[in-house]
């Protein structure tokens, strides 16, 4: 990478020290320089483990705190009789995940949400790029979206059984929907975000409309882009709730309603948690893609 | 009282004609019938008050600024490149991406690493623009510009947000370029002592018309303890409107400053139409 094909103009010595006014910043190493003595260094990197370990612990300390608190809330009676204890949530979920139930609805589940999601996404981020790249189309089409969106879309779930019926259709058009406008608006935002003095210097540098959108456009809208996406999934997962609610035979909000039926509390809270655990995860996968996609970012992260 | 450059009759082919260049901003005119020529490989200064059209004639001039009211000519190479005052970098994308940006062909990565090299960055083309100081910064814009190998280099005040040390550092490095690639060049600036450093003319922009257009004959070291230098220099702050016998000018005071708003003459001028 250091290969230089032509002298450096620049006189001797002047890798400028003196006329930084946005330093680089530190790297993220806890070593930071070669340790003068080995025990020296073995003693810090001892440390830095010890470190790293105890703020992953504060990390999870608050979960952990919740859990202990439930676990002796209902062990102690202070939750009522009809909370389950954390232990028979558990083996209440063992006892699903052997009969091949917990299996079954858990993929029922995530094939409606899939398919959903599947055709939402690509849709609102399809609708923002257009409104965002286009003024015509976004006098067209933004009057009727932000009507739309004003209409909570759960509201929809018994017009949609009337005009799809009770099967697939409906549950999945319901899931289709939500994630819909979080995602158009954030595009949208997102693309007249962008600074137009870079857009300005990347045109004088020879680069067609393609080029400037997939260059700069998109990759200057990218995170407020990701923001949507992660509001996107979170009204997926709100919309499975509902859809899985009337209507149908599996899911894991049948299970969760099928439970109801018979007071199995360890059967809902064993849902309750499955629930919370797909919404993480699916966070985590979009804040995955953000670290790589926005590693040129500096922001503030907090003290 | 407009003077038209002596360059036009030497010159073979300039690289830039412009005559009678009108433009107007919601009924103000801010290029009043504008007459400038630079011949290939020239460098030209261009100074004036704040408001004066400076920026607004180079914006035309790259291609920036559709929206011309009028002109009998105006002839301006293919091939431009701008510099502005703030380095623009894309900052998602990395130091030799950013100099590559829009470069056609497949050595385009080589060529790039060249030019890094050329402006001393040699090393760090994997940076994000996030990770280099100001004057690096706009280094890697010089180097962006550079690659392409403009016939027309257009700066709009590249050097302003750099502090005093690094300006001059980037004196040199842009004489050096300059004269290695050899592109006429139209460098906006409010610093007379940069335009004496730097230029083969300087040219004093007014109410959007060219108010002196004069010859840097300035000998090689253009150090400013020369009496012809100091001589430059007083008849540019003249121009600009400021006294250089008042006092003692070290640093040129902001031209704007002095002289607040310029608007009289030229709102019962641009009434008139």
């Amino acid at each position: 990478m250091t290969q230089s094909t032509a002298p450096p103009l620049v006189a001797p010595g002047d890798p400028p020290p003196t006329d930084a006014d946005a330093s680089p910043p530190a790297p993220a190493s806890t070593e930071r320089s070669p340790g003068r003595s080995t025990a020296r260094s073995a003693r810090r990197s001892l440390a830095g483990a010890a470190l790293a370990a105890a703020l992953r612990l504060r990390r999870v300390s608050g979960l952990i705190a919740v859990l202990l608190l439930w676990w002796l809330g209902s062990g102690q009676g202070w939750l009522g009789s009809t909370t389950p204890s954390p232990g028979s949530v558990w083996s209440a979920a063992v006892e699903l995940v052997r009969s091949g139930e917990y299996t079954h609805h858990l993929g029922v589940s995530l094939e409606r949400v899939g398919k959903g999601l599947a055709i939402g996404i690509p849709l609102g981020i399809a609708l923002g790029l257009a409104a965002g790249l286009t003024r015509a189309v976004e006098d067209v089409i933004d009057a009727p979206i932000q009507a739309f969106r004003m209409l909570p879309h759960l509201a929809l779930a018994p017009v949609f059984i009337i005009w799809f019926g009770i099967g697939e259709t409906s549950k999945t058009m319901l899931i289709l929907i939500g994630p819909i406008f979080p995602l158009y608006i954030n595009v949208l935002h997102g693309i007249r975000g962008v600074d137009n003095r870079l857009v300005e210097a990347a045109r004088s540098c020879g680069l067609s409309r393609w080029g400037l959108t997939r260059r700069v456009i998109l990759p200057g809208a990218l995170p407020q882009i990701l923001v949507g996406l992660r509001q996107a999934l979170g009204i997926g997962w709100l919309t499975l709730v509902v859809a899985e609610q009337t209507a149908t035979t599996s899911g894991i909000g049948y299970l969760m309603t099928d439970a109801r039926e018979f007071l199995r509390t360890d059967v809902m809270f064993v849902v309750l948690v499955t629930y919370a655990l797909l919404g993480v995860l699916s966070d985590l996968l979009v804040r995955l893609v953000e670290r790589r996609a926005l590693a040129w970012r500096r922001g503030y992260t907090g003290r | 009282m407009a003077t038209h450059s002596g360059g036009l009759t030497t010159a073979p082919a300039p690289a830039v004609r412009i005559t009678s260049l009108v433009r107007e901003f919601a009924g103000r005119r801010v290029l009043d019938e504008l007459d400038l020529s630079i011949a290939p490989d020239e460098f030209v200064a261009l100074i004036g008050r704040s408001g004066s059209g400076k920026s607004t004639l180079l914006r035309v001039l790259g291609g920036i600024d559709h929206e011309v009211t009028g002109y009998e000519e105006l002839t301006a190479p293919e091939n431009v490149s701008v510099v502005f005052q703030d380095a623009r970098l894309l900052p998602w994308k990395r130091v030799l991406d950013n100099v590559a940006l829009g470069l056609p062909g497949s050595d385009a990565e080589a060529r790039a690493r060249t030019a890094l090299a050329e402006v001393g960055l040699a090393g760090r083309e994997n940076a994000w623009p996030v990770e280099l100081s100001g004057g690096e910064q706009q280094r890697v814009a010089l180097a962006r510009s550079l690659v392409r190998d403009p016939e027309l280099l257009l700066a709009d005040e590249p050097f302003g947000a750099l502090d005093a040390l690094t300006r001059l550092r980037m004196h040199t490095l842009l004489k050096q370029l300059c004269a290695r690639h050899r592109p006429a060049v139209l460098l906006v600036t409010h610093d007379v002592d940069e335009a004496i450093a730097l230029a083969d003319r300087v040219v004093v922009l007014d109410h959007g018309r060219i108010a002196a257009d004069l010859r840097v004959d300035v000998p090689a070291p253009r150090s400013p303890g020369t009496a012809r230098y100091a001589a430059l220099r007083d008849e540019l702050l003249t121009l600009l409107g400021l006294d250089p016998t008042a006092g003692t000018v070290p640093e040129p005071a902001d031209p704007g400053a002095s002289q607040p708003t310029d608007t009289t003459p030229k709102n019962a001028k641009g009434s008139d139409l």
